[in-house]
C-alpha cells in the first residue's frame, strides 16, 4: 500500500474541499482499502467521510431520502424500504455478504469498482487502471464481461447489485459540490459507459461529494430482483433484471426494468418498457422485449452465453411479474 | 530403543477392541478446538519475535525467459526497506509431496507466470509488499511458450508404463452396451484458509523455521537442501496448520526464502504469502481430459474398460495427477486400457490437492457409469452392485475389507433413493427441475513409515510426541484416543506434541495416512509400554487390562501411579509398512446420493440433499471421520459447480488468484450434509485396523451431483464445474 495523509471531514464542504484530485473519500471501506492494497487505488490522501451526519433515512415529499452513509445492512433492514421498495432491500441482500453489508455505505457501494480480473492485476494492461495501456479482457478471459455498450477500450461491467435496483425505481443521487451546491443526478444517467476514458465509472466530477439517494415515490407493483451467478452468495452477478411491473385489467400498465452484468453501468431501455407498456402479457410479447433489449448485444466468446441468459431470465421475470409463471 | 512394528500381513488381533478404556471411535471434540476459537493456537505467522522484520515475495510477470536484471537502487531507497535478494538458495516453486530434496531453486529462470524470483525485506508488511510491488524486474523473455495444454504444440508423454490387457477395442465391439465418452476438469487450487507462511531464525549454525506444512520429516532434508545446510541444523515447528490439503506437503517458497533472508541478514525474517501468491506460486491440480470407454455384456457386467487421461505439468516435475488410480482395481474388465499422459506446460507446479488422482478421476468415471445405466435402462445402483470384482483385475491380488456393496445399500437406503425410473425431466418445483444421483466413492489406502514416542509418566500421565502434524483433521485426539485406550486412561490424562522435528518423525498428513500411519507408532508404543508394566505384574501381556489409571490382571488391581513407582516408562516406536501393501488392494469406499434442483432459466443449480456413507476401516473418532466426509462432500460440491482456475491463454496467468472469483463453495452452497459411517474393522489396512478417511468424501462426489443434474433436466455436461452457462446450453426453450 502506499502512504497516504489521512484526515477526517466534518462537513461535507469539507470533504469536497479536501476531495482534490488524488484524494479518495473513504467511507466504508469494503472496495477501497482492498483497491489500496493492490495498488490499483494509489491515492495520496484518504478523506474519512464517516463523521458526517449522512446516516439517516428520511421521508421526502412522497419519497425517501437514504443517506450516503447508511449501511446497505441498515438500508436492506428498513420498514419502510421492505414495505414501498422491496426490489431495493431484495438486490442489496443478494449482494456480498452479512459483514461487507454492514460496513458497506449507500454512496460507496454506487461507486464500486469493476470486478475484470485484469483491473485486478497490476501486471496485466487495463485501459481503465491506466490509461492507454490497452484491454487485457478483449482476448483474454472473459466470461463475466460486457455484452452491451462496450467499447473498444473497455468492456468491464459495472458489478453492482443496488444501483441495478435503484435504476429501476429511477431514483437520484443527490451529490455536493466543491463550492456546496447540489446537484440531482438520475442514477439512470450516474454510470457511465466506457467510450474512450473507461478510467471514469461515473460521472461524479472531482471534490463532488455523495449526500444521498432519493427514491421517487413507492411505485407499488410487483417487484422482482432477480440476480443470476456462480454460487449461491458472495458472488457477483452473471446476469440480474431488476423489474417493477404493475398491471391494469389485465394490461401491463407500468414496467420499469434494469439489468445487471451486462454493461458498464446499470442497463436501462426505455425501448423495453415502452413495447411493455399497454399490452397484454404474453410469451410473444416477452420475447420480443428480449429481442429490442438484445439487438446490439455483442458477446466475446467466453460471455456469450450472457446473451440467452438474459432473454431466458427476462422471460422467467416477466412471466412471473405477470402472473403468468409456468 | 526403537522397536518396530513391520506390518507384512494381516493384523487380525483387533488389539483396540479387547481394550478395556471404551474411548477409541468415541465422538471427542478435537481437544485443541477451545485454543483455536480463542485465538489461543499459535500459527506459523503469529509469532511475536524480537527484532523480526518482513518479506514479500516478488513474483514473475512472464511465463518463460531470464531475468536479466533486478533494479533494486530505486527500492533500496523506500522508507523501510532493508534489503533485496534473489538467490540460488530461494525455490521457484514448491515442493512435490515426499520429495525429500529441494525444489527447483534456480529462481532467475523463470518457468511459469507468477514464480518468486525475489524477496524484498522492510521493516513493515505494508512497507516490504508496497516495495515488492514497484521492484523493477528486467528479462529476456522467450516468446510464445506453451502454456496452454490446448495448445497444438503441446505433446503428450506416456508418464508411466500403461495398463493393457486384452483387447479393450474388440471388446467395445463386442458389448452389449457401451459408453466411449469424454470428461473435462479444470485446475483446482487447495485454498487453505492459513497462507503459506514461515518465520525463520537463525543463531549462526541452526536454522529454526515456523512454518505451516504438513510433513515434516521431509521438509527438514527439503529445506536443508535448498540450503546448503545439514538435515541436523534445520528444526521446523509446525504445531498447527490452518489447512494444507497437499498444498504444505512439501516446502513452498517463502520458507527458502525467509531462510536465506534470515541468514544473510542475521535476524528473524517473516514471510508470509498473500493469497494471490498461494494461488500463483504453490501448487494447482493439473485441468484433465479423460476418455472413457465401458463395455458391458447383456447383463451389465463389464467386459471391457478403458480410462484414459492427459494432465499436464510443468518441466521437471516428477508428479502427474494419477487420474487412474481407482480405475486400476474399482471395476473389472479383462480387456482393460489405462493410460496416463503429461504434456509439460509453463503453468504453476501441478502437484497433489485433496485426493490427487480420485477426485477428479472419480467423477468422470462415475458419471460414465451413470450414462452406462441409463443406457441399459438400469438402476445405476444396481450397474455399480454388478461390477464388484473378485480379485484386483490387474494385479490378480485379494481385496481387503470392502464394504462397498454395504455403503450402496445402506446410503440408498437411507437417503430413500429411486432408482426404477431414470427418466429426467419428470419433477418440476416451479421454476426448478429436480433431480437424484449417486456414485461410488473410493479412494486407496496408503501407509507411510512412522515413528512416535510414548512415556507414561510416574504420576500416570500419558505423554505422545512426534513430528506429526495435525492440519486440522484432528490428529491430536485421534492420537490422544488411541494411547488412552491402549493404557488405560482417561483422555485427559494424554498430552500430545506434534509438529515439531524434535520429536521422532512421523508420517506426516498427506494421501489420507496419517491417523493410520502415525497412530500406528503410537499403537506399537504403547504395546511396548503394556509389555513391561504385564512384566512388572508378572503377567502375559494380554491378561493385562488397564482401566481408569489401573493396572489389573487376574484379581489384582493396582494403580499404574503405585506400579510406576517413581520410574516413567518411555517406548520409541516405528511403524512400517511392509508386504502388507503389496499382497491386498486395500482402498476405501463409499456412496453418494445427491438431490440437486436446476433453474429452467438460468441453468443455475443447488444441491438440496447429499448423503454419504463410507466405510473406512475402523472409525477411530466418530466426530472427527464425520468432519472430514463432510469436508470432502463440500469440495465435491466445489468441483462440480464453481471450482475453476481460469488461465490467461497468451501468457498463462491465473485470472482468478483469489476468494472473491475463484468460488469455493459457501454455506448457501450447502445444504445438510448426511454422512453414514458403515462399522468396518480392515485387518490388512493397519495394527488398528484403520484406513484413512481425509480424502474420501471427494472421490466421486461431483460425479453424483453431475449425475443429478442429468436427472433433473436431461442435460449432461461432461465438462466441470457444470457452471450455469454450461447447463443453459442443453436446456429447452423456455
Ligand atoms: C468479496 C466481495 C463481494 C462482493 N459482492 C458484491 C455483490 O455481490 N454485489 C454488490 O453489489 N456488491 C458486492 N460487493 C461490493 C460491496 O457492495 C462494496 O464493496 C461496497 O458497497 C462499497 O461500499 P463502501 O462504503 O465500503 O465503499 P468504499 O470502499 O469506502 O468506497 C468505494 C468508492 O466509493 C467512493 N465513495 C464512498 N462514499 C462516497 C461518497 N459519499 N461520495 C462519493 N464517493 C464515495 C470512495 O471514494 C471509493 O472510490 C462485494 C465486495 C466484496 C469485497
Ligand atoms: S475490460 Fe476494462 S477494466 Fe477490464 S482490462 Fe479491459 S479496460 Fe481494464
Amino acid at each position: 500500500m502506499k502512504g497516504f495523509d489521512y484526515s477526517r471531514a466534518e462537513a461535507v464542504t469539507h470533504a469536497a474541499e479536501q476531495a482534490r484530485e488524488g484524494a479518495r473519500l473513504i467511507a466504508g471501506g469494503t472496495n477501497l482499502l482492498d483497491l489500496m492494497k493492490l495498488e490499483i487505488e494509489r491515492p495520496d490522501a484518504l478523506v474519512d467521510i464517516n463523521r458526517l451526519e449522512l446516516g439517516g433515512i428520511e421521508r421526502t415529499e412522497g419519497g425517501l431520502r437514504i443517506g450516503a452513509l447508511v449501511s446497505n445492512s441498515a438500508c436492506a433492514a428498513d420498514e419502510r424500504i421492505r414495505r414501498d421498495y422491496p426490489i431495493l432491500a431484495r438486490a442489496i441482500l443478494a449482494g456480498a455478504t452479512f459483514q461487507l453489508r454492514n460496513k458497506a455505505t449507500t454512496g460507496g457501494n454506487l461507486c464500486q469498482r469493476t470486478r475484470c480480473y485484469y483491473f485486478y492485476n497490476r501486471d496485466q494492461p487495463c485501459n481503465k487502471r491506466e490509461p492507454g495501456t490497452g484491454c487485457g479482457a478483449i482476448g483474454g478471459v472473459n466470461r463475466i464481461h460486457a455484452i452491451l455498450g462496450a467499447s473498444e477500450a473497455c468492456i468491464a461491467t459495472y458489478p453492482g447489485d443496488m444501483a441495478v435496483a435503484l435504476a429501476a425505481l429511477d431514483a437520484s443521487v443527490e451529490v455536493s459540490g466543491r463550492d456546496g451546491s447540489a446537484r440531482m443526478i438520475p442514477v439512470r444517467a450516474f454510470h457511465r459507459l466506457p467510450g474512450d476514458h473507461p478510467e471514469r465509472d461515473n460521472v461524479l466530477e472531482a471534490g463532488e461529494v455523495i449526500t444521498a439517494v432519493v427514491l421517487p415515490e413507492p411505485v407499488g407493483g410487483t417487484q422482482i430482483y432477480r440476480k443470476v451467478r456462480d454460487r449461491s452468495s458472495y458472488a457477483f452477478a452473471l446476469v440480474s433484471v431488476a423489474c417493477v411491473i404493475a398491471m391494469e385489467e389485465g394490461r401491463i400498465g407500468r414496467a420499469s426494468l434494469a439489468f445487471g452484468g451486462l454493461a458498464h453501468k446499470p442497463w436501462h431501455d426505455p425501448g423495453v418498457e415502452e413495447l411493455l407498456v399497454g399490452n397484454e402479457p404474453s410469451d410473444a410479447l416477452f420475447d420480443k422485449a428480449a429481442d429490442v433489449l438484445l439487438a446490439e448485444a455483442k458477446g466475446q466468446g467466453a460471455n456469450d452465453f450472457k446473451i440467452p441468459m438474459t432473454r431466458r431470465v427476462l422471460k422467467g421475470v416477466l412471466r412471473e411479474a405477470t402472473g403468468r409463471a409456468v | 530403543m526403537t522397536s518396530v512394528y513391520t506390518m507384512d500381513e494381516p493384523d487380525e488381533r483387533n488389539r483396540l477392541d479387547a481394550m478395556a478404556q471404551g474411548v477409541i471411535g468415541k465422538p471427542l471434540d478435537r481437544l485443541e478446538g477451545p485454543l483455536k476459537v480463542s485465538g489461543k493456537a499459535t500459527y506459523a505467522a503469529e509469532y511475536r519475535i524480537p527484532n523480526c522484520v518482513e518479506g514479500v515475495l516478488v513474483t514473475a510477470t512472464i511465463a518463460r525467459g531470464q531475468v536479466t536484471a533486478i533494479d533494486d537502487e530505486a527500492v533500496l531507497q523506500m522508507p523501510g526497506v532493508i534489503a533485496v535478494l534473489s538467490d540460488d538458495r530461494m525455490t521457484a516453486r514448491a515442493a512435490q509431496g515426499g520429495a525429500g530434496k529441494s525444489p527447483v531453486r534456480k529462481v532467475r529462470d523463470v518457468q511459469y507466470y507468477g514464480q518468486p524470483v525475489a524477496l524484498v525485506v522492510a521493516k513493515t508488511f505494508e512497507q516490504a509488499r508496497h516495495a515488492a510491488k514497484h521492484l523493477r524486474i528486467r528479462y529476456r523473455e522467450e516468446p510464445d511458450p506453451l502454456v496452454d495444454p490446448e495448445d497444438e504444440r503441446a505433446t503428450f508423454e506416456p508418464f508411466e508404463d500403461p495398463t493393457v490387457q486384452g483387447d479393450l477395442d474388440q471388446a467395445m465391439d463386442a458389448a452389449a452396451h457401451a459408453v466411449d465418452v469424454v470428461y473435462t476438469t479444470e485446475g483446482h487450487n487447495s485454498a487453505a484458509m492459513e497462507p503459506h507462511a514461515s518465520i525463520a531464525e537463525w543463531d549462526g549454525k541452526t536454522l529454526t523455521l515456523h512454518s505451516s506444512l504438513q510433513m515434516l520429516r521431509f521438509n527438514r532434508k527439503e529445506l536443508a537442501d535448498a540450503l546448503g545446510l545439514d538435515a541436523d541444523n534445520v528444526r521446523l515447528a509446525s504445531p498447527y496448520v490452518g489447512g494444507g490439503f497437499g498444498s504444505k506437503l512439501g516446502i513452498s517458497p517463502e520458507g527458502a526464502a525467509a531462510s536465506v533472508a534470515a541468514i544473510t541478514l542475521k535476524r528473524p525474517v517473516r514471510v508470509v504469502l498473500l493469497r494471490q501468491q498461494v494461488f500463483q506460486c504453490i501448487m494447482r491440480r493439473s485441468e484433465t481430459r479423460q476418455r472413457l470407454r465401458l463395455a458391458a455384456d447383456a447383463e451389465g457386467r463389464l467386459i471391457g474398460f478403458g480410462h484414459e487421461a492427459w494432465v499436464s505439468n510443468l518441466p521437471e516435475e516428477e508428479f502427474a495427477e494419477p487420474v487412474l488410480q481407482a480405475s486400476e482395481f474399482l471395476y473389472p474388465g479383462d480387456d482393460r486400457k489405462l493410460d496416463l499422459e503429461v504434456t509439460r506446460i509453463h503453468r504453476v507446479t501441478a502437484g497433489s490437492v485433496r485426493a490427487p488422482g480420485e477426485a477428479v478421476g472419480m467423477q468422470a468415471l462415475e458419471g460414465a457409469m451413470d450414462e452406462l445405466a441409463l443406457a441399459m435402462e438400469i438402476d445405476p445402483v444396481e450397474l455399480r452392485l454388478r461390477n464388484i470384482p473378485e480379485r484386483h483385475p490387474t494385479l490378480d491380488i485379494p481385496y481387503s475389507s470392502r464394504k462397498l456393496e454395504e455403503c450402496l445399500r445402506k446410503g440408498a437406503e437411507r437417503f430413500d433413493w429411486d432408482g426404477a425410473d431414470r427418466t429426467p425431466c419428470k419433477k418440476r418445483e416451479g421454476d426448478w427441475w429436480i433431480g437424484t444421483g449417486m456414485a461410488t466413492a473410493t479412494r486407496v489406502h496408503n501407509l507411510n513409515k512412522a515413528e512416535a514416542r510414548v512415556t507414561f509418566r510416574a504420576d500416570g500421565s500419558v505423554e505422545v510426541a512426534s513430528d506429526m502434524t495435525d492440519i486440522g483433521t484432528g490428529t491430536y485426539t485421534v492420537l490422544q484416543q488411541i494411547a488412552a485406550e491402549m493404557l488405560g486412561v482417561d483422555p485427559g490424562r494424554v498430552e500430545v506434541h506434534l509438529g515439531d522435528t524434535d520429536f521422532p518423525p512421523g508420517s506426516g498428513s498427506g494421501g489420507s495416512w496419517g491417523a493410520a500411519s502415525t497412530g500406528s507408532a503410537v499403537f506399537q508404543a504403547c504395546e511396548g509400554i503394556r509389555s513391561k508394566l504385564a512384566a512388572k505384574l508378572g503377567c502375559a501381556e494380554d491378561e493385562l487390562t488397564l482401566k481408569d489409571g489401573h493396572a489389573v490382571t487376574g484379581n489384582r488391581r493396582i494403580a499404574i501411579a503405585d506400579l510406576l513407582g517413581d520410574e516413567a516408562l518411555t517406548e520409541h516406536a516405528r511403524f512400517k509398512p511392509g508386504k502388507i501393501t503389496e499382497a491386498f488392494a486395500a482402498a476405501m469406499y463409499g456412496a453418494f446420493f445427491a438431490e440437486v434442483a436446476v433453474n429452467v432459466y438460468s441453468g443455475e443449480v443447488r444441491v438440496r440433499r447429499f448423503t454419504g456413507a463410507f466405510s473406512m476401516g475402523r472409525v477411530l473418532n466418530a466426530k472427527t471421520a464425520t468432519s472430514q466426509c463432510m469436508g470432502g462432500m463440500v469440495w465435491g460440491i466445489g468441483s462440480a459447480l464453481t471450482e475453476e482456475l481460469a488461465f490467461d491463454q497468451r501468457d498463462g496467468h491465473i485470472v482468478n488468484p483469489d476468494l472473491a472469483e475463484y468460488h469455493v463453495p459457501v454455506n448457501l452452497d450447502v445444504p445438510h450434509l448426511d454422512v453414514l459411517l458403515v462399522e468396518e474393522r480392515d485387518p490388512a489396512g493397519s495394527p488398528l485396523q484403520a484406513k484413512g478417511v481425509g480424502e474420501l468424501g471427494i472421490c466421486g462426489a461431483a460425479g453424483a451431483i453431475a449425475n443429478a443434474i442429468h436427472h433433473a433436466c436431461g442435460v449432461r455436461v461432461r465438462s466441470f464445474p457444470i457452471t450455469p452457462d454450461k447447463v443453459l446450453a442443453g436446456l429447452p426453450e423456455v
